[in-house]
């Protein structure tokens, strides 16, 4: 079985949307969750986040960023292609709560998991707050979708090419401070997550957010993506991905992602070496 | 009669620590022959008694003798559908050996290397495949691929019943591919066995997380039957201060990363693992013998065994406790570790360890180590791994209605396999916690007669 690229889309500079085939998958998926790929035989497994699944159609859509080897190969690959490996829905599903002003904050390629658990939160009946940053207005990306399910939308650039400019955490302080939210749920890069941590903290609103640590199995076989929550260490593959905010270790979170930061660019500068030629075609 | 057996030809202990080929080369031809007329032909042979598999090992073995091949390779498929696995992995000299009527005098027969023999023989003859019966028109779904797992879907297929393998990982074996390295059982010889086991009619489905993609309950409404042969897949740790520190690794991440993930061939393989300069592993079963000797060929200086209690209480085989010691491991035993120390970017920098003495009995029967006060030291260390020991995963429990578990979700069944479920069977270490492959395989054995006969009272 293989599991092939029905689309790919270029959402901002090196960022990509691609939609899978993996009707299984799609069939079981729930906002939060996310699968593994491999690309081929010498592949590595990685993660990916699930930003929106069509049951009847079968398809997954996931979206990246260019970082790695493996996501630059990814990035390369054309809608026809197929990956060698797909499995999930990996994690728990978010949990829905009733009758809650929810904040969520979205940011980079974070803004896309937002997406689906907003739209679910929405339909529960909650109210939906959300704000989504990026660093430059060319790099915000899925803000109509997150619009067409939220009562409220901010948006920040760090460059004030668009909205507010600043931090998501500028805007979060100010609606703190303002009124009563019940849940704030934070997804995008360890630093904004830790900064939002940081921000609900002394207001004291239940904080989740959503942790993308380096993974193997995903299925709790390995303990490579162990976190420290209140004190106690977790697998984000099998007890997460979403955990409290307010007890996550983030110091180790950002070490442990940075274990592998030298075999990472061995392998990142091995694969543009070799593609050297194909570039300047 | 000879009283001794023929060396086991191997790769030379300098040579082998630096690459990951198998490490015991088989006998030739004519070495298994003169083994194989060692064999008395006991009119009541004690050997079959101790292989759960129930192999006719005296037939296999004259079958050699005759140097007809073929027919050795079949009669051993005729008990055990993985030989040239279980003829490299199984401790016989705690099983079928230690029976063996010739070891009262002098070795006794080399049951494991003959069995070795007649299935790569027959791998390199070309496999034949048994004629399977007309299709019952049951279907039975196995979750997990490893050696229980495959003998249950194996035993099923030849009696005709419709089997279906969901396996979690993209290769099917289970801890045969993620965990035993490639110089102790190639990965070629497990693929080998599984397309075996697909010629039987047995469809494999990779990536198939059952919990996730299915639940069980899911699963009885579109098979007659399930068989959990998930294993144990869940590493323990410690639980001592330093052990999320970077480079300490559980020993199912150090060894999926070398194994599955193919880590020893970075950069071609695009997955990374830590090759540290000193490196300590925890524990003392085939798993860390497993780990320790992986670590020596990804380039460490040295490779150091701590283990808490003494040279008779390891569990690992002889043989690889053994092959450790030539490759060069040290082994520090009767040393617990006690804190893993970090340098100021969190990585791994020593294992602090105290000494131990053993004392009374404990529950396991063996003697309860102590510390020693005043014995504290460090070992200077970059890469860590514990392997100390694994639980079945709780996915499965956690997602099953009125499965009953026990401590640590191990899966408890009665002496045919049968769970607190109706319908669902269960075997190997997802039932015993971390055993062998030869066990996992004779609970596979009894729970394909389980479900045969459960399937048979459906009508």
């Amino acid at each position: 079985m293989t599991y092939t690229i029905l689309e790919k889309e270029e959402l901002a500079p090196e960022i990509y949307l691609l939609k899978l085939y993996a009707p299984e998958v799609a069939n079981k998926s729930e906002p939060g969750q996310f699968i593994i790929i491999r690309i081929d035989e010498s592949g590595e497994r990685i993660p990916l986040t699930i930003a929106d699944y069509n049951r009847d159609a079968g398809i997954i859509t996931v979206v990246f960023m260019e970082i790695g080897k493996t996501t630059k190969q990814l990035a390369a690959l054309k809608s026809g292609d197929s990956l060698s490996d797909v499995v999930g829905p990996l994690g728990n599903p978010a949990h829905i709560p009733e009758n809650s002003v929810v904040l969520f904050v979205g940011g980079g390629v974070g803004v896309t998991t937002v997406y689906p658990e907003a739209r679910e939160f929405k339909k529960a009946g909650n109210t939906i707050i959300s704000i989504i940053g990026a660093r430059s207005e060319n790099l915000l990306i899925w803000e109509d979708r997150v619009r067409s399910v939220s009562d409220e939308l901010y948006i920040t650039t760090d460059d004030g090419t668009k909205g507010h400019h600043g931090f998501v955490t500028d805007v979060l302080t100010d609606i703190l401070r303002e009124r009563s939210v019940d849940l704030v749920v934070a997804i995008g890069p360890v630093v904004m997550m830790r900064a939002v941590a940081g921000v609900t903290k002394p207001f004291g609103v239940k904080t989740i957010v959503s942790l993308n640590p380096v993974m193997v199995d995903g299925t709790g076989m390995c303990g490579s993506c162990r976190v420290l929550v209140g004190g106690e260490t977790k697998f984000t593959c099998v007890d997460g991905p979403e955990f409290d905010a307010h007890q996550v270790d983030f110091t180790l979170l950002m070490s442990r992602l940075a274990a592998y930061r030298d075999e990472e660019a061995a392998s990142l500068e091995k694969f543009m070496h070799e593609h050297d030629g194909d570039e300047k075609c | 009669m000879l009283v001794k057996r023929p060396e086991m030809p191997e790769q030379n202990p300098e040579e082998r620590i630096h690459n990951f080929s198998e490490v015991a080369l088989g006998y030739t031809e004519e070495q298994a022959v003169i083994e194989a007329s060692r064999c008395l032909q006991c009119k009541k042979p004690q050997c079959i008694k101790g292989c759960p598999v129930e192999i006719n090992i005296p037939a296999f073995i004259k079958n050699i003798a005759e140097k007809d091949f073929e027919a050795s390779a079949s009669e051993l498929k005729r008990a055990n559908t993985l030989p040239a696995i279980c003829g490299r992995v199984c401790p016989q000299e705690t099983q079928c050996e230690i029976e063996c009527t010739l070891g009262k005098k002098g070795e006794p027969i080399a049951i494991g290397r003959l069995e070795r023999f007649a299935a790569d023989y027959e791998l390199e003859k070309g496999v034949h495949i048994p004629e399977i019966p007309a299709p019952t028109g049951y279907r039975v779904a196995v979750v997990g691929s490893g050696p229980a797992s495959l003998t249950v879907a194996a035993d099923l297929a030849r009696i005709g019943h419709s089997v279906t393998i969901l396996e979690a990982l993209h290769e099917a074996g289970g801890v045969l591919i993620y965990g035993i390295p490639e110089f102790r059982l190639p990965k070629e010889i497990v693929r080998a066995e599984v397309d075996f086991i697909k010629k039987l009619g047995v469809q494999i489905k990779l990536n198939f997380v059952v919990g996730k993609l299915r639940s069980v309950d899911e699963l009885l409404t579109e098979y007659d039957a399930v068989f959990l042969g998930s294993g144990a897949g869940l590493p323990s740790f410690l639980g001592i201060e330093g052990e999320n520190l970077n480079g300490v690794y559980s020993a199912n991440e150090f060894l999926t990363r070398v194994n599955l993930m193919k880590a020893y061939r970075f950069p071609d393989y695009d997955t990374p693992v830590k090759k540290g300069k000193h490196v300590v592993v925890v524990g003392a079963g085939n798993v860390a013998m497993d780990a320790a000797r992986c670590a020596l060929r990804l380039g460490a200086e040295n490779v150091t065994i701590v283990y808490r209690r003494g040279e008779d209480e390891m569990t690992a085989r002889i043989e690889e406790v053994q092959h450790a010691k030539d490759e060069g491991i040290h082994f520090k035993l009767l040393t617990n570790p006690t804190v893993i120390h970090g340098d100021e970017n969190n990585w791994v920098k020593s294992v602090e360890c105290i000494k131990m003495r053993l004392g009374e009995p404990d529950e396991s029967g063996r003697p309860r180590p102590e510390p020693i006060p005043g014995t504290e030291h460090e070992i200077p260390t970059d890469v860590a791994v514990i392997a100390i020991g694994t639980t079945p995963n709780p996915l499965i429990p956690s997602t099953t209605k009125d499965l009953q578990t026990s401590r640590r979700n191990i899966i408890p069944t009665d002496a045919e396999c049968r769970t607190s479920k109706e319908g669902v069977f269960a075997g190997g270490d997802v039932v015993t916690g971390s055993a062998t492959v030869i066990s996992a395989m004779g609970a596979g054995k009894i729970a394909a007669r389980a479900i045969d006969q459960y399937l048979r009272r459906l009508r």
